[in-house]
């Protein structure tokens, strides 16, 4: 199948979710959308906006407010011939649905040798930086990333946004969607298409670098750009990897940067303890040993329950804490 | 009820009982169901089986299950209902895939549509919520019993199902074969509602309770139930009181909860004596009737035997098979070092 870029709009995060909805939706009547105050309200950060107008009440629905019975009902509804994608309200919010994502959506194609698939997307609005109440603002990406047999997927701008999610519900396999909700309302360059290309999995080089290698997904690709430009002022040259998707992950591109730069700093928001960016440390320090002229470093949020809105600068992870890292790499070896 | 533990009928019975062909197809389900119970106890004394969730006694409600289905509807069965999707026609020795232990679920969901037995309670009946709700979407006229237990009806799931069923007015039939216990636990534990059919007065559903050990009332109540899903009126929960005669599991031992005079209570009330002595009674059912029915439970039984002793060699790929329609090259690679593993076992030898 190929993939035709049919115009290009500037939108933002929300705008770019919301339009890859709209274009599912119209392409393909198997596509539902659903969950608490997706219908006429537009969802609470709108990004359903106009869609139960647009197709009616059947294809854009509100539910009764049980996150549960949401991840079930949507496992029921794939079973029998649907595209579905259900909205958790925030990543807090998904909680109560985890026995449905981790022991049946999760397991259903294993547990029938392949017979019945689940092609359905659960989008999260994930992580902080918003100033959010408790519960609103947790990166609970590693819970999903653990089990296998989900795709986890977290796009850090409004064009990644756009063709992750049509990926993502093209997807014959279940896709964890991660919303970076402090990049909702930034704006960017997005390539719009037709037609279906599933292409979750790969990340990419955001910005080119000689000297080291910052590997950062969702919420943290920005700040780790920032810090790039920052770092470049003072003459040192940092590449940044988006990683696009947690699962499938991408050794190929990440190692192949690292190879190139010899040093390594994740960044991602979550608690470092027993995280996404530990597993990718570990991955870089076996696949990359011989390359590397420093330990690689996470720069990633403490080990605390989210902070309340007037600390939560002090838990993410910030372009003077990546620059820090980033000097720690035994520079006087080099 | 409409038979009587003795097999007379009751006042509501009269008159309004299924018809006959319906009652001998029941009768000739639940002797096939009862012997399918035994044979599954005897594997696993022989080691053929890791473990049997055990429907004996409540074979009524296996086979009234299966047996209101049309062709076209699903059946989600819990881990206790194996007889139920036998009954269904799913092939006896597939049904018992997951206790063999050769893979999760050991038949196509899709054949029978028949959902895949598993472990956790409740967690099937938002998925039957959805498969009913998309066959109305897509203007088929499916229905889907959902079956849980006294246990499950405490859950989470078992609520947000109902909620969600009734909410969307989804073609499910909710099927509650309250057997008196949770593993050890007594209903009394489990709920002070006056029944478990009540549960579905707070979710607008309307609730009927019946004796689970009586087919000929079951066919009636899951009948009119799944009628009436079928014509739009939306879900019903149906509670059948029955009995678990035998462990939760041959690993369990119910003599530490409960009294052989409860258990011999509730054997009087046995399903099938009950059927029999009225078909009989009734001139409905012969000698030769009644011998060709043991001879199909035995059929039934041989094929079971036969297929669970037959040893299939599980195949290691298999492993990564089935995780994602693609593998992940995470996954490829860990299957190269599975396979590199065996092949140097193999050397070894």
């Amino acid at each position: 199948m190929t993939t035709i870029a049919v115009e290009h709009e500037t939108l933002s995060t929300a705008q770019a979710l919301n339009r890859a909805l709209r274009d599912a939706l119209a392409e393909d009547p198997t596509v539902l959308v659903f969950g608490e105050d997706v219908g006429p309200l537009g969802g609470v950060f709108r990004v359903t906006d106009g869609l139960t107008a647009e197709f009616g009440e059947d294809r854009c629905f509100d539910t009764p407010l049980a996150e549960a019975g949401i991840a079930g009902f949507a496992v029921g509804l794939a079973m029998n011939g649907m595209r579905p994608v259900m909205e958790m309200q925030f990543d807090a919010f998904a909680y109560p649905a985890f026995e449905q994502v981790v022991s049946h959506i999760a397991k259903m194609r294993n547990r029938t040798r392949g017979r019945v698939e689940l092609p359905l997307v659960m989008r999260v609005p994930y992580a902080g930086g918003i100033g959010g109440v408790e519960h609103h603002c947790d990166s609970s990406e590693a819970y999903f990333a653990h089990t296998p047999g989900l795709h986890v997927v977290a796009p850090s701008n409004p064009a990644d946004a756009y063709s992750l999610l049509r990926d993502a519900i093209a997807s014959p396999d279940p896709v964890v969607f991660l919303e970076p909700k402090k990049l909702y309302w930034a704006k960017g360059d997005v390539a719009l298409r037709s037609g279906r290309e599933p292409g979750i999995g790969t990340a990419v080089v955001r910005r080119q670098g000689t000297d080291a290698t910052l590997i950062a997904y969702g919420s943290s690709v920005p700040v780790a750009i920032e810090a790039a430009e920052v770092a470049a002022r003072d003459g040192r040259s940092l590449q940044v990897v988006d990683l696009r998707s947690l699962v499938p992950f991408d050794d190929a591109t990440v190692c192949g940067a690292v190879e190139s730069t010899g040093r390594a700093v994740v960044v991602a928001e979550a608690a470092g303890f027993a995280s996404v960016a530990s597993e990718i440390a570990a991955r870089v320090g076996e696949r990359c040993f011989h390359s590397l002229s420093a330990p690689v470093r996470r720069v990633t949020g403490f080990d605390i329950p989210y902070p309340p809105p007037k600390l939560e600068h002090l838990q993410l992870p910030s372009v003077d804490r990546i620059l820090d890292a980033v000097d720690d790499l035994q520079w006087e070896d080099a | 009820m409409l038979l009587d533990p003795d097999g007379r009928p009751t006042a509501a019975g009269k008159g309004s009982l299924p018809d006959a062909e319906a009652l001998l197809r029941g009768l000739a389900g639940m002797i096939a169901a009862r012997r399918f119970n035994e044979q599954a106890g005897v594997l696993v004394r022989q080691g053929r089986l890791a473990v049997y969730p055990s429907s004996y006694g409540q074979e009524a409600c296996q086979v009234a299950a299966a047996q209101v289905l049309a062709d076209g509807d699903w059946l989600f069965p819990t881990y206790r209902d194996t007889a139920a999707a036998v009954a269904r026609g799913v092939d006896p020795v597939e049904v018992l895939g997951l206790l063999k232990g050769d893979w999760h679920s050991g038949y196509d969901p899709y054949e029978r549509n028949v959902a895949p037995l598993t472990t956790p309670l409740a967690t099937q009946l938002p998925h039957a919520v959805g498969v009913a709700h998309a066959a109305r979407l897509r203007g088929t006229r499916t229905v889907v019993l959902a079956m849980c237990g006294d246990g499950a009806t405490s859950e989470g799931d078992f609520h947000e199902a109902l909620n969600f069923a009734a909410v969307f007015r989804a073609p499910v039939v909710f099927f509650v074969q309250n057997n008196q216990y949770a593993i050890s636990v007594p209903l009394a534990r489990q709920s002070a509602a006056p029944s478990l059919a009540h549960k579905g007065v707070g979710y607008g559903i309307p609730g009927e309770h019946v004796d689970g050990n009586d087919l000929a009332a079951l066919l009636d109540v899951l009948s009119r139930a799944v009628d009436r899903a079928r014509t739009g009126a939306g879900p019903q929960l149906v509670e059948g009181r029955t009995y678990r005669i035998q462990a939760h599991t041959n690993a369990d031992d119910a003599t530490r909860y409960r009294s052989d005079d409860e258990v011999t209570e509730w054997a009087a009330k046995d399903p099938i004596a009950r059927l029999e002595t009225y078909l009989r009674a009734e001139g409905i059912l012969d000698d030769t009737r009644a011998a060709a029915f043991a001879g199909a439970a035995e059929e039934v039984a041989h094929r079971t035997r036969d297929g669970i002793n037959r040893d299939v060699e599980p195949n290691p790929d298999d492993l990564f098979r089935f995780v994602y329609a693609e593998p992940t090259p995470q996954l490829v690679e860990q299957l190269a070092m599975v396979r590199d593993e065996l092949s140097r076992e193999e050397g070894h030898r």
